[in-house]
């Protein structure tokens, strides 16, 4: 008869395993979102990432175990931001004729987001790496750890800061949006692509397709944005 | 084309396009990554190629509804900066919750300010 143990060590030394994990926990985490009627705090992402790090505690298997199985989902981040140029082009029309909006609504989104960050952050106390790694959390995963690595944060805490930032945005943005009685769909999608990038983007397109590719537009010219204005903005808290 | 070809093919559009953004991102040592120089020049392609565009809509319609999952491995993370969160997680919890909201507020006033201005009606 074969250990237990045997197949426990097999079984943490592949990928298949945490790339299970991590298909199964989403799984759940959509499944208890729906079944929850959609509420915000109900978040699939959330939920994914309690139940998988609840594993790995109990298991006491370190993160970086667990990514060896976990990047095959993490790869895909990559073709899914290309994907975007689909839904913008289906838009065409309607992004024509929202240029000037939507640029007024990058510049106001983008620089808040980051120059409040910074403050709340700074006027509390943190600064060095932390609060450097702060700077880019609006941007998508891909371009803020590049622009965390440039200004000297610590891309791996910037990687967790720009999921909390989304999974925030995905929670906050309907009940916000609804109790300032903004209806206009363009608007609602595109703040919330430039506040809360992919997991806001992800919410957007559950609520309103339209909603869902302003927020894609919002999240792709944000990335571009960040990249360009973290380390000014940086600059001032130095 | 059946659904899996063309979902086979339709991903290996998306590699073609991310890979020769990462490369021109590398080559020309340009700060913006990728696969958001892959997403405009896919966008353009599509211009000029509107077939294109809708057969590749439901692959890019399906990826782009399941976007989150994409998100949990980097959200593990969290696990290997228990520290830093222990530390000073309160904080970091205001400033993301406190920047978030108001990053939304100013881009949709924004938004639909100028939109007003400009007479940029919406068409819902």
């Amino acid at each position: 008869m074969n250990d237990p143990f045997k197949i426990w060590s097999y079984l943490a030394q592949e990928p298949l395993l945490w790339l299970t994990v991590t298909l199964a926990a989403y799984v759940i985490g959509d499944w208890i979102s729906a079944r929850l009627g959609e509420r915000p705090l109900a978040n699939p992402v959330l939920i994914a990432i309690l139940i998988i790090a609840a594993v790995l505690g109990i298991s006491r298997t370190p993160y970086e175990t667990y990514f060896e199985g976990a990047q095959f989902v993490h790869f895909m981040l990559g073709p899914a931001t290309v994907a975007l140029a689909v839904p913008l082009h289906a838009n065409l029309g309607r992004v024509k004729r929202s240029l000037a909006p939507m640029a007024a609504a990058l510049l106001a989104g983008s620089l808040t987001a980051m120059l409040s960050a910074l403050g709340i952050a700074y006027a509390l106390g943190v600064r060095g790496e932390t609060l450097l790694s702060l700077a880019p959390k609006s941007a998508t995963a891909p371009v803020a750890l590049g622009v965390a690595e440039a200004i000297g944060g610590e891309p791996t805490l910037t990687a967790v800061l720009v999921i909390l930032t989304g999974i925030t945005g995905a929670i906050v943005a309907t009940p916000l949006l609804n109790a300032l009685g903004v209806k206009d769909w363009r608007a609602r999608g595109f703040a919330v692509g430039v506040a809360a990038h992919g997991i806001g983007t992800a919410h957007a397109f559950r609520i309103n397709s339209t909603a869902g590719a302003f927020s894609g537009i919002g999240m792709g010219l944000n990335a571009i944005l960040t990249a360009i204005l973290a380390p000014l903005v940086v600059t001032l808290f130095g | 084309m059946p659904g899996l070809a063309l979902m086979i093919r339709n991903i290996a559009i998306l590699l073609v396009f991310q890979l020769a953004g990462e490369m021109l991102a590398r080559g020309a040592a340009l700060s913006v990554p990728g696969p958001v120089i892959g997403l405009g020049a896919l966008f353009v392609t599509l211009l000029a190629v509107p077939g294109l565009a809708e057969r590749m809509r439901d692959t890019a319609d399906g990826l782009l509804a399941h976007l989150s999952l994409l998100f949990v491995p980097a959200g593990v993370g969290v696990t290997a900066h228990l520290a830093t969160f222990a530390d000073a997680g309160l904080v970091l919890a205001a400033a993301l919750v406190g920047s978030t909201v108001l990053a939304i507020i100013a881009g949709v006033g924004a938004f639909v300010l100028t939109a007003r201005l400009t007479g940029a009606r919406h068409d819902e």
